[in-house]
């Protein structure tokens, strides 16, 4: 009978042991955004700038947002090469840049509008990051919306081209820092589908 | 032989002592007027494959079963339910600006198209909340149309 008892209570331990393991593996994601590339970080030391720069603090906005689409162009260029490896780790490095994003410069409004933007920015960043291609893409289209909506708030040093392919999705925008198209919604499949229909500063 | 029984009896008694720690339990009556379904009006099809297989870690309020009563699994899904609603509440949905809103449904459907959602280890226990390919499209049609009408 005692026997029986002791059996009993390991088994009970074994089961709810393996139980409380099987919820384990939802976390693991949530890791990877430790891992920045240091060579892909080469632009801007954020930690450093803010530390230094309290007084300066419409410099470090700038920089903020300038790091931004200097890491969405990366992407964008790693999704016109349909390479799905660089466009992941851009999506990473841009996901841990918008994290990042400083917006106490700007009016309270701006700052409602920015930190909304960049949440839902963040989130597809994120998801670019551990997608396959055609969902990359996808979450790439919102993504684009978001930094023109952010361009537009923080404003830009370098000529941007808003460019458009009509025939993605119901029509997909994206920026540009070159005229020429380039399109990273097909890659080469239909490299120059597209024009451009804005030409910001 | 006398050593395993020890070493069992200790086990039972700090499996049996742990019950006694309070956890925070994932439980609301109420459902607030943001809540997704009430505010887009659902139809009952699809509303309660949401409930079933979303809500028990995505809403204020679980369904719990009797082995998630008891530690340590009660621990790992209060961990789990905490991550889950940081990520999306549907409970809270309209708390969602457009913007907002139209990317996470763009992140719903393409979870669960690529069967991330709802989590393997979440199905493999609550059989129930697993989405057959016809139930996935069921519900991917109607959220790329509540995506669309945000348009």
């Amino acid at each position: 009978m005692k026997k029986v008892k002791v059996t009993t209570a390991i088994m009970a331990m074994a089961f709810v042991s393996l139980t409380a393991m099987s919820c384990k593996d939802g976390k693991t994601e949530h890791s990877e955004e430790a891992a920045i590339n240091p060579e892909m970080n080469q632009a801007i030391n954020h930690d450093a700038m803010n530390a230094s720069n309290d007084m300066m603090d419409s410099e470090v906005q700038n920089s903020d947002s300038k790091q931004v689409l200097a890491d969405y162009m990366v992407l964008k260029d790693a999704l016109v090469a349909t390479d799905k490896d660089a466009s992941a780790k851009a999506g990473k490095k841009l996901e841990s840049t918008l994290k990042n994003f400083n917006v106490s410069s700007y009016t309270s409004e701006q700052q409602k509008e920015l930190k909304d933007i960049i949440a839902d920015a963040k989130e597809h960043a994120e998801h670019i990051g551990k997608s396959e291609m055609d969902h990359q893409r996808e979450h790439f289209k919102i993504l684009s919306k978001d930094i023109m909506d952010m361009v537009a708030i923080t404003g830009t040093d370098t000529t941007l081209y808003q460019q458009y392919c009509p025939m993605y999705d119901g029509g997909g925008a994206w920026l540009s820092m070159e005229e020429k198209v380039k399109n990273p919604y097909y890659g080469s499949k239909m490299m120059n589908c597209g024009k451009v229909q804005k030409k910001i500063n | 032989m006398k050593i395993l029984k020890i070493i069992a009896l200790i086990l039972l008694v700090s499996f049996v002592g742990i019950q006694f720690l309070p956890t925070e339990r994932n439980q609301s009556d109420e459902v607030p007027k943001t809540d997704f379904i009430l505010v887009n009006n659902t139809p009952k099809n699809i509303s309660s494959l949401l409930q079933v297989s979303c809500y028990d870690c995505h809403s204020n309020n679980t369904e719990y079963s009797w082995y998630n009563k008891i530690h340590a699994a009660a621990w790992f899904l209060e961990d789990h339910i905490k991550e889950g609603k940081a990520e999306l509440n549907f409970n809270a949905w309209d708390d969602f600006s457009d913007r907002r809103k139209n990317g996470k449904l763009k992140s719903i459907t393409n979870q669960i198209k690529d069967d991330e959602m709802p989590l393997f280890s979440y199905t493999l226990i609550h059989r129930e909340a697993f989405l057959s390919d016809s139930k996935k499209n069921m519900v991917i049609k109607y959220l790329m149309q509540i995506k669309d009408s945000l348009q």
